[in-house]
């Protein structure tokens, strides 16, 4: 009796222990485990998150490596940051519309 | 001879692995993890920065520019980290 925790998202034979927190099997049965595996694996997307933006960051922001991080380059990480969220939920967005609109044309052909 | 029997607290009760000590263990993990990931792109980024044609060892001005480099990565990071979890908060603000 294996109870599916989470979001129930499950992402078949790529899931791993990281990015499937509702697998059965990884303290499914014991809710203190399955809470703190839901806990770290978010910590971990955030994690994850903030290495790749840094990277990215970096290569819009930084020029020659200073005694300090000047305020410049501050601001210009401050903004990437928040125009790399925006891009990420624009597509997501644009994405919804167009399989909605797909979806919509393909049920009319059907008719 | 349970493996958990020398260390559990007997918290979840029935089980020979102690999920505390798995936990922590765990933790200690995945923060190893982090700091590997953090020095590799460090160090990828500073070689780009400081490293120019390579010669035969790695002169002053190129390790002063690698201790300076990690150094404002290390800011990059913090700052980051910083603006990424502002606009998280103001999300579940908004929500």
């Amino acid at each position: 009796r294996w109870r599916r925790g989470g979001t129930g998202r499950d992402r078949g034979d790529t899931a791993s222990a990281m990015d499937a927190p509702s697998a059965p099997g990884l303290g499914g049965a014991d809710p203190q485990l399955q809470r703190f595996i839901e806990v770290e694996t978010q910590k971990q997307r955030f994690q994850q998150l903030v290495h790749q933006m840094t990277e990215l960051c970096w290569e819009k922001c930084m020029d020659k490596p200073g005694p300090k991080l000047d305020s410049r380059a501050e601001t210009c990480f401050v903004n990437c940051v928040e125009r790399f969220i925006d891009t990420s939920q624009f597509i997501l967005n644009r994405l919804e519309q167009t399989q909605k609109s797909k979806s919509a044309f393909s049920e009319s052909l059907s008719d | 001879s349970g493996f958990g029997s020398d260390f559990g607290s007997g918290g979840s009760g029935g089980g020979k692995l102690d999920p505390g000590l798995i936990m922590e263990q765990v933790k200690v993990q995945i923060a190893v993890a982090n700091a590997q990931e953090l020095l590799q792109r460090m160090t990828d980024k500073c070689f780009r920065k400081c490293i120019g044609k390579p010669g035969g060892a790695l002169d002053n001005s190129e390790q002063k520019c690698i201790a300076m480099c990690m150094d404002r990565y290390m800011d990059s990071w913090n700052t980051v980290s910083r603006a990424y979890n502002s606009r998280l908060q103001r999300e579940r603000a908004n929500m």
